[in-house]
């Protein structure tokens, strides 16, 4: 999954003081920038520019949110699904999901932060995940969908940052890449099956799906990049490699020919090949939809937070218990 | 803001992903104690039969080197080429020792 944080974080900064930098800290930070400009990664204890420790935390962690609240569309359909096959898989799937949090919120940890502070900051409302998650999954063609869009949408966007300069988030990106392949191949196999082999009722339902979901998966690569200020800062520190247009773009290229193998229609009338630019091109984009979902009023906002909050808290009688176990099995091993 | 008192201990995992081969570390995550972290380390890195054993460590009892001192650190090997078998030059007929 993929994260806004870049993109939000230049409509929250203006208005930011910059503080004078010491002859020290300016000697530093050519350092650093020399270190990146080399292609070196950065280490958790290396020294690094307040600034770039701060943007990592927040795209760090605002990823890590996201794989976790993404669990919450997709566990809904985990009971539902078709057959025990689909089920087996879906809970793969979500399991995954929750792997990749945790692969993520450590590599954030790295950087001086508590998960305790990092959950504080989801369930609080401060911190952000991805928008495509406020999205309703109205039926089975929803999980398929998500699969083969939001899943390929996203390792669109997270193959770049296996090279990004910081080391532990590169690793974690890496290690997630190679799942999610999983995610997107699966998804669309359970929609082949449905288009292939399906009843006409089945077959509308995954167009539907599909219908619902173009858009906002496009909206997922985020701001086009003149709106983009934060993107310029984070493409010269290497933890963004690829601009927003542009891997969206390379989304719809490739998206275009496995519609048309899946037999559906991407709800776009102005997409058209576009022989100069050996690319396709494509409709206009409602931001100000994507804006009111980054803003708290899409259609499922609240009820992924109070679910995510409902869980933390309905766990929390098992995290205390377990601290307490271990507190006894420790003071037993001392008096012995 | 953070609940210190009821937040598990942080734990670093390595996994020896065939036998033969060295325990790499892979990541780390939060457990209660020992028990746990290994059946968690296992449940979250060895999805895919990446391991056939499994090590994990308080991470709070790793010690590590300084990164700002890793030059002066790590300098007393960079003058020392003659460690290396490329540094010696022998006669063609017998270089491939």
């Amino acid at each position: 999954m993929y994260t806004q944080a870049m993109d939000t974080m230049a409509r929250e900064a203006k208005g930011a003081v910059q503080a004078v930098k010491t002859p020290e800290e300016q000697a530093r930070e050519a350092a650093f920038e020399a270190r990146i400009a080399a292609g070196e990664f950065i280490e958790a204890k290396d020294w690094m520019p307040e600034h770039y420790r701060k943007t990592l935390v927040r795209q760090i962690s605002q990823h890590a949110h996201s794989e976790i609240v993404g669990m919450l569309p997709e566990g809904n359909w985990v009971t539902r699904a078709p057959t025990l096959k689909r089920k087996a898989i879906l809970l793969a799937k979500v399991q995954d999901e929750g792997g990749h949090g945790l692969y993520l919120y450590a590599a954030a940890e790295t950087l001086g932060v508590s998960r305790d502070e990092l959950i504080d900051a989801l369930h609080s409302g401060r911190a952000k995940y991805s928008s495509i998650f406020n999205y309703p999954t109205l039926t089975w063609a929803d999980v398929g969908v998500i699969g083969w869009l939001v899943d390929g949408a996203a390792i669109m966007n997270q193959v770049p940052l296996c090279r990004c300069s910081y080391g532990p988030y590169a690793r974690a990106m890496v290690r997630v890449c190679k799942e999610e392949s999983f995610h997107q191949r699966q998804g669309f196999d359970a929609l082949h099956v449905m288009m292939s082999q399906g009843t006409p009722e089945q077959r509308a339902m995954v167009q539907d799906a599909v219908d619902r979901w173009w858009w906002p998966s496009l909206m997922m690569f985020g701001p086009p990049d003149a709106e983009s200020t934060h993107s310029t800062q984070s493409m010269r520190w290497g933890i963004k490699r690829i601009s927003n247009d542009e891997l969206r773009q390379k989304f719809v290229d490739a998206t275009v020919q496995q519609a048309q193998v899946l037999g559906v229609t991407l709800p776009d009338p102005d997409l058209k090949w576009n022989e100069a630019r050996r690319s396709w091109d494509f409709g206009r984009i409602d931001w100000d939809e994507f804006w009111n979902v980054v803003n708290g009023h899409g259609p499922c906002n609240r009820e992924r937070l109070a679910d995510r909050v409902k869980a933390w808290d309905d766990g929390a009688w098992v995290r205390e218990a377990a601290i307490a176990h271990q507190r006894k099995k420790q003071l037993e091993t001392k008096a012995a | 803001m953070s609940t210190d008192r009821t937040e598990w201990p942080l734990w670093e995992v390595f996994v020896r992903s065939k036998s033969g081969l060295d325990h790499k570390h892979c990541g780390s995550l939060h457990a209660s104690d020992a028990a746990m972290a290994i059946q968690m380390a296992r449940d979250v890195y060895t999805r895919r039969q990446e391991g056939a054993s499994v090590w994990v460590v308080r991470s709070d009892q790793i010690v590590a080197s300084d990164p700002d001192t890793k030059d002066m650190f790590f300098e007393p090997a960079e003058d020392k080429v003659y460690r290396h078998p490329t540094f010696y030059k022998l006669p063609a007929d017998v270089d491939h020792m």
